[in-house]
């Protein structure tokens, strides 16, 4: 299940597509952190936070399919922010897009090398 | 398929009146993605939790859709507003149907 880096990109912007339905998407507001550097890539903690976000859609454009999570934040939602952790089955960039209260978009993307992949080949 | 599956919670007991607290919350699960081949070479089935949902008497904080690029037992931290005592509700829904549920209560002082 190798994917060309071509492949890859096209199903990300399909994804982000999807998920915007097809608005232009800015940047800033947004920040994704992540680690340089995973060691393990079966568990790579990732956060997100926007303020002001409805929710936001999480991508790992090398994976062999790119969906990771869709955090939806709720009233009671005491910051529009979240931590997981991710599997990555290489190094890629992971890339983040929040969908703002005002129906706008912006996007937040980062590299991590992944020493070992996380995918159990 | 959904073995040992407990869910974990961290929920501080109290609060005052509008605070914004975080929460952590773990599900042991092995989120199987489908990705993996057994000794036979044949592919193993998907097998995870897809959403997981916290309320506060009865309002949403947030509602989380999961894929399977999210790494065995399923960790989230996030941040909820107290406005007053009550209940939160942790629920996790499994591909295989099962829905797992915890509370914790906190008081407001």
């Amino acid at each position: 299940a190798l994917a060309l880096p071509l492949q890859a990109a096209a199903m990300v912007d399909d994804k982000i597509a999807a998920f915007t339905g097809g608005a232009d998407v800015g940047e800033g507001g947004l920040t994704l952190t992540a680690p340089e550097i995973a060691e393990n890539g079966n568990t790579v903690p990732v956060e997100v936070s926007a303020p002001g976000a409805v929710s936001i859609l999480l991508l790992a454009a090398g994976n062999p399919n790119p969906d990771v999570c869709t955090f939806n934040f709720g009233p009671l939602a005491g910051a529009q922010a979240a931590s997981t952790r991710i599997r990555l089955a290489r190094t890629q960039e992971v890339v983040a897009v929040a969908k703002m209260a005002d129906g706008s978009f912006v996007r937040a993307a980062q590299e991590v090398k992944v020493t070992i992949g996380g995918c159990g080949g | 398929m959904a073995d040992n599956v407990k869910p974990r919670v961290k929920v501080p007991k109290s609060a005052s009146a509008g605070e914004v607290i975080t929460l952590k919350t773990l599900i042991s699960h092995t989120m199987e993605s489908g990705q993996r081949k057994n000794k036979a070479g044949e592919i193993i089935p998907r097998s995870i939790i897809n959403r997981f949902t916290c309320d506060f008497n009865g309002q949403n904080v947030i509602d989380v859709t999961l894929e399977p690029a999210i790494s065995t037992n399923p960790y989230f931290e996030f941040q909820s507003q107290v406005p007053e005592a009550g209940e939160f509700t942790f629920t996790w829904y499994d591909d295989d149907g099962s829905v797992y549920t915890e509370t914790k209560a906190i008081s407001v002082g």
